[in-house]
């Protein structure tokens, strides 16, 4: 009996996933379709190794600076995040200073709120800067999270005191303790937060559509969103265009999928 | 972990490591501040002064040049007899309602997937988590053209089955219900993830004392799964229904902004609150209307967070 249940718990898990993965199968073979052959009814299912579809799109687009873009963008708030985040969750999580509830209740209610309510003063500040068009415009902002201070915050407390009780005997200072014992202690927590921040930064729209809107400094999304615009009902370049553009972070994924996993899964015990 | 610090924490009395932990340096206060400083300050100059400075603008209106003048409530008055606002609102909520039955369908597959030693489990999460890692620039793109009415491949394997499909997202009548469809296809996901985690902290001795006596899987699912797993339910539905409330992204790309996606006959009917954020204040300037707009999108978000919490008791099992 457990045999024939495991079939039927296959079929509908094979289903759902053919439902999930069936639309990028069709995205890839219309990418390499004519415009001719993928508006002909009934369609064709086999791809056609039209390659120049991917070419047009770099044509189109300065596709390569706008790639540029986003990996400096996302690799720069990355960076940043790394950093300034471990730091801030470190003294949250061990240091002692007076203030210190009041001050994480602070951070903690920049998560809360939505931010659409950012946008605007935060727009003012990158054009009085001269920041508008520039890759500052697009990495300074995203360098600070409330959530990464949550989330390593937690990943820290969770970390067993005695080493650094051992180390502080020995005269080690709190600098020491967070770079020589905190940081490599809480690499799965780092790792987590990199790939999500990875992950929400090449996918980024609003903010990197409103600050860049040349299209040499345009990132990704915006450049995708801006090509279908102009060329609404060339599928098949778009099709490709789209397929070039969220192949990057869907190959990081592929390999680091545990890590993806485990920094969903984290975010969803922080309730 | 094989350092020599470990040797000397565990050759010291319990007592010297206590009092070492109580007698601490005046430096580390400073280190504390230090060590907050640089997130600090970048909170406070791109995220709380402007949630304040935007507060301020909803009372202002904003010239040609940038100048803005005191104007009162008259943004908050303009907004509630505005029906394009009115309209919004209610294609947000509608679609965040509706969205909501994507978290049922996280909880069955995960369910599923949560069997013991079931084959080729990293191949399905991977098939369900693929929407989630892809560009919702791209998302988007991809759907107008499956929903594409003479050519979309949904219409086109309807055809086989002698139905004649509409324009899916050009189509007041079904425009919304293909976007809350999308809006579920590409964040089942996540939740999945959430929801496997959530299973694996059920003991494992609820179910076996269940099986002993004699009740199969699907009641162990009604009596052991669902409540146990109504905390992280809970959860998922206020991150989603905050989520819900800020889209954007598929909407924007599905129709475009301006002239263009006005063409569109279902536009009214897909814009959201967001949406119309982005128009007033960077497509028309009108940034002190804008403010007010999300302005009311945050008392929208606490109003409906505020609802839901006070839900919960009726449907959140604490152990």
């Amino acid at each position: 009996m457990p045999e024939r249940r495991a079939f039927g718990v296959h079929a509908i898990l094979i289903a759902a996933s053919l439902v999930m993965v069936t639309p990028f199968v069709w995205q890839v073979i219309t990418s390499l379709k004519t415009l001719t052959s993928a508006t002909a009814a009934p369609p064709t299912i086999l791809p056609e190794g039209r390659w120049d579809n991917y070419a047009k799109v770099f044509d189109l687009l300065p596709f390569g600076d706008q790639f540029l873009n986003t990996a400096l963008m996302a690799g720069g708030r990355v960076a940043g995040q790394l950093l300034f985040c471990s730091m801030a969750a470190y003294a949250f999580a061990r240091l002692r200073f007076p203030g210190r509830n009041v001050l994480f209740g602070v951070f903690l209610s920049v998560m809360m709120v939505p931010p659409q309510l950012f946008v605007i003063p935060q727009y003012q500040i990158m054009s009085s800067l001269g920041w508008l068009n520039s890759l500052q415009a697009i990495i300074v902002p995203g360098l600070f999270s409330a959530f990464g201070v949550f989330l390593l915050r937690q990943f820290f407390l969770g970390l067993p005191r005695e080493l650094e009780e051992a180390a502080r005997l020995d005269g080690a200072g709190p600098v020491r303790i967070y770079w020589s014992i905190m940081l490599p202690l809480a690499r799965p927590g780092l790792v987590a937060l990199a790939v999500l921040t990875l992950l929400w930064a090449w996918n980024d729209l609003f903010w990197p559509l409103i600050v860049n809107t040349d299209p040499d400094k345009m990132t990704l999304s915006a450049g995708l969103a801006a090509l279908q615009g102009q060329y609404q009902t060339d599928y098949p370049v778009l099709m490709a265009g789209s397929v070039l553009a969220s192949l990057p972070v869907i190959a990081v994924f592929v390999f680091l999928q545990r890590q993806f996993i485990q920094g969903i899964a984290h975010t969803g015990t922080k309730g | 972990m094989t350092t020599p610090l470990t040797g000397t924490a565990e050759s010291r009395p319990a007592a010297a490591a206590h009092q070492a932990r109580r007698r601490r340096p005046r430096s580390e206060i400073l280190w504390g501040y230090a060590f907050i400083a640089p997130t600090g300050l970048g909170l406070v100059i791109f995220y709380l002064w402007p949630v304040l400075q935007t507060a301020y603008f909803s009372f202002t209106e904003w010239g040609a040049f940038g100048g803005h003048t005191w104007t009162g409530l008259e943004n908050y008055t303009r907004l509630l007899s505005d029906p394009e606002v009115g309209q919004a609102v209610l294609n947000t909520v509608l679609y965040t309602a509706l969205g909501l039955l994507g978290i049922p369908l996280a909880i069955v597959f995960a369910a599923l997937m949560n069997r013991p030693r079931l084959r080729g489990v990293g191949l399905y999460r991977t098939a369900f988590f693929l929407p989630v890692v892809t560009m919702p620039v791209a998302v988007a793109m991809l759907w107008r053209w499956l929903y594409n009415g003479d050519y979309g491949l949904v219409n086109q394997v309807l055809a086989v089955v002698g139905i004649d499909g509409p324009n899916w997202i050009a189509d007041p009548a079904t425009a919304m219900y293909a976007l809350v469809v999308v809006g579920i296809w590409s964040s089942v996901g996540y939740n999945l993830i959430i929801f496997l985690a959530g299973m694996q902290g059920i003991p494992k001795e609820l179910y076996e004392a269940a099986s002993m006596d004699g009740a199969g899987p699907v009641r162990q699912f009604f009596r052991i799964t669902l409540p146990m797993l109504s905390p992280t339910a809970f959860f998922v539905s206020i991150v989603s229904v905050i989520g819900s409330l800020q889209l954007f992204d598929l909407v924007f790309v599905m129709t475009g902004s301006g002239q263009a996606a006005r063409a569109n006959p279902a536009y009214s009917r897909l814009q959201t609150v967001v949406q119309l954020f982005y128009e007033r204040a960077f497509v028309t300037d009108d940034r002190g209307y804008a403010a007010a707009i999300v302005i009311a999108l945050l008392v929208l978000i606490a109003a409906l967070t505020f609802v839901q919490f006070r839900l919960q008791r009726r449907w959140v099992h604490y152990a």
